[in-house]
Formats: C-alpha cells, sequence, structure tokens
C-alpha cells in the first residue's frame, strides 16, 4: 500500500509540469520571506512565510480558530442551501412558463445587479439579529446565480428534446421530470458551483463588517490586534475553505450528472 | 403482420408568417401512403419536405388541408396538432436524451405512455436491444457511442414504442457512406421484421432508391408532389442492388427530376434552411 504511493508520488514528482509549478511556489516563498527579513518597502510590511507558517502551527490548536471555521461554514451552508431550495424551484418556474417569467423577471433584473454587500446595512437593520442578517446577506450572494442559471438550462433545451419525448408518448408532467430537469442540470450546477464561490466572498466582508465571529472577523482581528501573521492565516484559510466548498459542489455534481463524465 | 398505418395527406398548405413575409411552405400538397409502405421523400433543400414530416408528426398546425391516419383526422386547421407514439420521429442531428443510458432511452416510450413499469420496461428496452443487435452499449450514454450507432439506438427506442409510422428525417445524413450502407442494412431489417409504413427523407438519391417502395419527388417551394417513382425491386434487398440496371434506370430518372427542381430553386437564390 505504502510502495504504492510511494511509487505514485515519485511519478508525479517526475512529471516537468509538476516540478515547474514547485519551482515557482518554491521562488515565490523564498523572495516574499527575504523581502521582509530585508524590509523592502510596502511588500516588506506583510509578514513573513515562516512567521505566518509558526502562527498557524499555533492556531491549529487552538479551539477559536476552528469555531471560526465551523461559525462560518454555518452561514455559507444554510444561506446557500435555501438558496437552493428557495431558488432551483423558481428557476425552473420561470423557465417553464413564459408568462412568469415576463411578469417576475424584470423585478430579479432588477434587484441583481445590486452587490449582496450593498445589502449589509438595510439587513442588519430589519433582521432580528446579526446571525439572520449575515446569513440572509449570504442567500443573496447564491439566490440570484441559482436562479439565473437555471432559467437559462430550462430556456437553452433543445427543441428536439422535447419534440421527441412528446413524439414517444410523454404527456407535460413527464417531460418536466423526465427531459427539462435533467437537461437543466448541468446549468444548474454551474450556477451552484458559482454561487458558492458569491457567497464565500460575501459572508467574509459581511463577518469583517457585521460581526465578531467567524473566518472573516479572525481575519479582521489579526488587523485590530496588530497580529499580522493572524491576517495572512485567515486568508489562506478563506481560500482553502472556498477551495474545498467548490470541491464539494462539484463532487456532488459529476454524482448527479454521470454522463457529463464519458465526454 | 402488417401493423403500418396508411397515411392521406390532402391538400395540405402550410404558410408561415414571419414579421408579415409570408412564406408557403406547402401548397396543396397530396399524398396517398399505404399501409405498412417505405415511402422516400426527397427533393430541393428547404422546400418543405420538414414541414410535412413535423405536420405528420404533429408539431404544427396546417394552414389549409387535413392529414389522415387510418382514416381518423389527424390535423387539420381547426384541430390542434398533437404529437403521438403512434408516429414516431427519429430527427435529423439525433435526439436521444443525453442524460439516459441507451437501454434507458428505448424504456422511455414505453414508460412515458404508462404501458409498462419501470422494471418492465426496462426488461423489454434490452430485449429491444437485443433483437437489434445493440446490446453491447445497453448501458453506455449517448455521449460515448459513435455517430452510426446513435442513430441504430435512435430507431430502436423509435421501435419500443410499436408505432404505426415511423418518420425519419434524414436521419443518415451526417453519416460516412460506408456507416451509411450498414444503417442501410439495419433499417431494412427493422422493417421487413415488423413493417411499420415508414416516411423517410433525404436529399441521397441511392438511399431512396434503394429503401423505398415508393419515391415521391417534392418541387421546390412552395411544395407538391411532382412526381412518383415505384420502385418495384424485391425485398429484402441487398446493398449490391444499388449497382443493377434496374436501380442505376431508376436512380436517373429520379435524379433528372430531383435536378429540375433543385435548378429552379437555385435560380431564385433558395437557400439552405
Amino acid at each position: 500500500m505504502l510502495a504504492f504511493y510511494a511509487k505514485k508520488l515519485v511519478k508525479a514528482l517526475a512529471s516537468r509540469s509538476l516540478r515547474r509549478g514547485l519551482f515557482s511556489i518554491a521562488m515565490f516563498l523564498i523572495l516574499w520571506e527575504l523581502s521582509s527579513r530585508l524590509g523592502v518597502p510596502i511588500v516588506g510590511a506583510i509578514p513573513a512565510p515562516s512567521d505566518v507558517f509558526a502562527r498557524l502551527i499555533t492556531e491549529l490548536t487552538n479551539p477559536y480558530y476552528w469555531r471560526s471555521w465551523g461559525t462560518s461554514l454555518t452561514r455559507i451552508m444554510t444561506g446557500f442551501i435555501i438558496a437552493q431550495i428557495l431558488g432551483a424551484p423558481l428557476g425552473l418556474f420561470l423557465g417553464v412558463s413564459r408568462k412568469a417569467k415576463a411578469i417576475i423577471f424584470p423585478l430579479i433584473e432588477i434587484m441583481r445587479p445590486v452587490p449582496p454587500l450593498a445589502w449589509v446595512p438595510v439587513s442588519v437593520i430589519f433582521w432580528p439579529s446579526a446571525e439572520m442578517s449575515m446569513i440572509f446577506v449570504t442567500f443573496l450572494g447564491a439566490f440570484f446565480t441559482v436562479v439565473l442559471n437555471i432559467v437559462e438550462g430550462v430556456s437553452a433545451i433543445d427543441e428536439r428534446y422535447l419534440r421527441a419525448a412528446a413524439s414517444l408518448g410523454s404527456s407535460p408532467r413527464d417531460i418536466f421530470w423526465r427531459v427539462m430537469l435533467p437537461a437543466s442540470l448541468p446549468s444548474a450546477l454551474v450556477g451552484m458551483t458559482v454561487g458558492m464561490g458569491i457567497t464565500w466572498c460575501v459572508v467574509v466582508a459581511a463577518e469583517m463588517i457585521a460581526t465578531n465571529t467567524g473566518l472573516g472577523y479572525l481575519t479582521w482581528r489579526g488587523y485590530v490586534a496588530g497580529e499580522f501573521p493572524l491576517i495572512v492565516v485567515g486568508m489562506l484559510s478563506i481560500g482553502l475553505a472556498g477551495y474545498l466548498s467548490s470541491a464539494l459542489i462539484r463532487r456532488i455534481g459529476l454524482h448527479f450528472t454521470p454522463w457529463l463524465a464519458v465526454r | 403482420m402488417t401493423r403500418g398505418g396508411a397515411i392521406s395527406v390532402r391538400g395540405a398548405t402550410k404558410v408561415y408568417d414571419p414579421d408579415g413575409a409570408r412564406v408557403i411552405a406547402l401548397d396543396h400538397c397530396s399524398m396517398e401512403i399505404g399501409a405498412g409502405e417505405f415511402c422516400v421523400v426527397v427533393g430541393p433543400s428547404g422546400c418543405g419536405k420538414t414541414t410535412l414530416l413535423n405536420a405528420i408528426a404533429g408539431f404544427h398546425e396546417l394552414t389549409a388541408g387535413e392529414i389522415h391516419l387510418n382514416g381518423q383526422l389527424l390535423s387539420s386547421p381547426s384541430q390542434p396538432a398533437t404529437p403521438g407514439s403512434d408516429r414516431v420521429v427519429v430527427f435529423q442531428n439525433g435526439a436521444l436524451f443525453p442524460w439516459m443510458t441507451i437501454a434507458e432511452n428505448v424504456a422511455f416510450g414505453p414508460m412515458a405512455q404508462n404501458k409498462l413499469e419501470p422494471k418492465q420496461a426496462k426488461e423489454a428496452a434490452l430485449e429491444t436491444l437485443e433483437t437489434m443487435g445493440l446490446s453491447l452499449i445497453a448501458n453506455d450514454y449517448p455521449g460515448r457511442i459513435s455517430s452510426g450507432t446513435r442513430r441504430r439506438a435512435e430507431i430502436a427506442r423509435a421501435m419500443a414504442c410499436h408505432p404505426q409510422v415511423l418518420l425519419l428525417d434524414e436521419p443518415f445524413r451526417a453519416l460516412d457512406a460506408l456507416t451509411k450502407t450498414v444503417s442501410h442494412q439495419f433499417l431494412m431489417e427493422v422493417y421487413d421484421r415488423e413493417r411499420p409504413t415508414i416516411f423517410f427523407i433525404t436529399h441521397d438519391l441511392d438511399e431512396a432508391i434503394f429503401l423505398a417502395s415508393r419515391v415521391f419527388v417534392m418541387t421546390t417551394r412552395p411544395a407538391t408532389v411532382k412526381k412518383i417513382l415505384e420502385v418495384p425491386l424485391p425485398r429484402p434487398r441487398d446493398f449490391r442492388l444499388l449497382a443493377s440496371p434496374d436501380c442505376q434506370r431508376l436512380r436517373a430518372e429520379c435524379q433528372a427530376a430531383v435536378r429540375a427542381e433543385a435548378l429552379k430553386a437555385f435560380s431564385v437564390g433558395e437557400r439552405e434552411r
């Protein structure tokens, strides 16, 4: 087993593109370390990678650090899941019914360009708790993307598939479940992936503005308290969290669209 | 044995009216297609063949005229068009559902019509695929198999509904010559086994002669029937038949008629649609 992974690692290291990638990362870290140690103007103000790494090690055993992860993830998932629950049926409905689209779509088009973060002050005012306002802006971040991608997915379904289904004796109801739904799924998944990315942007900024918990606040606290290595630890954690969430969505997506994997 | 339905097209007329520019696609087109007949329709590009097929399929209404299946009114200006599994369409660019395996695609029709439970439908689909020599790809997604095989699978999906009429709109157009001959053989076997009525649109005259009982040559738009060619060659037919003098003579006759129309279309600047 171990030998297998060792062999795999050796093989991976032998790949030229991987070596090039590792080389550029190493160079970046060395330059960063040097500029920090030598006090190069502007960029030198950023804490050195060695300090960041040391801080990360201490944070890994700090329950406060992990609570920040937990809080942010909970906000993200709650907002995101509510966005799916409300957005997916609405998107499907707008995609299927031309009349509904004509009535509701302009409203969405007006609301959509407003950046979710611009909603922060209002939502702090009208939601009873900071937590709810936070989840609300997270929800907004994903909601419009989810709706638009599903509408787009349904409208872009090739006429041939609908005709073929009708020709094979499908009822409108059957066409909805067995043709429109799966046909719009890839586009819906794109919406979910993009929505997840937006959600992280939103939650981090909102946490800096409106609460004192979560990864966003952790980063902000590093700044306020003058603990600069913590800022970078926060940044890296947010990056990793965003990456993992997107990877999760992609994984789930692949599970539900096996036919896309074979292309 | 014969389960094909007789189609009667009477004075079918279809006028498209996009932005007030009246386009007459079909003009008092009439044809009688016998039960279980293999009818091939040829004509210049954009002459209205597909319009006629779509009207028979029930995808759109006629502006005037009527279409009957076994004496029953299918389509008229006053009757809303309804597609149905008694006349299944095989599309020009293929319309297998990419999100279903071939077996699921073939099971789609019987399940959609609530004739069979999902499990039975799946079994019946596997049987159909077995009969048609497509067992090996039953669990593949359409994106994974060759275009020639996809066309065959789509014909299998249509036949799983046991339609009275099979409507094919240039199904083999995009295939290379070799795959085409194999596909012809396949369709012929299906036809000889089940004898549905077939309405087959093509531009390929060899294909037309080889497959058809009768070839309908259409005029350029607005389309009506210009000429009907009987193809009295015995069935089952073999691909070597195409080299025979009978076949060559029919082909020449067919070509002369189509060419005259194509020239007319060309001179008025008709474009491929």
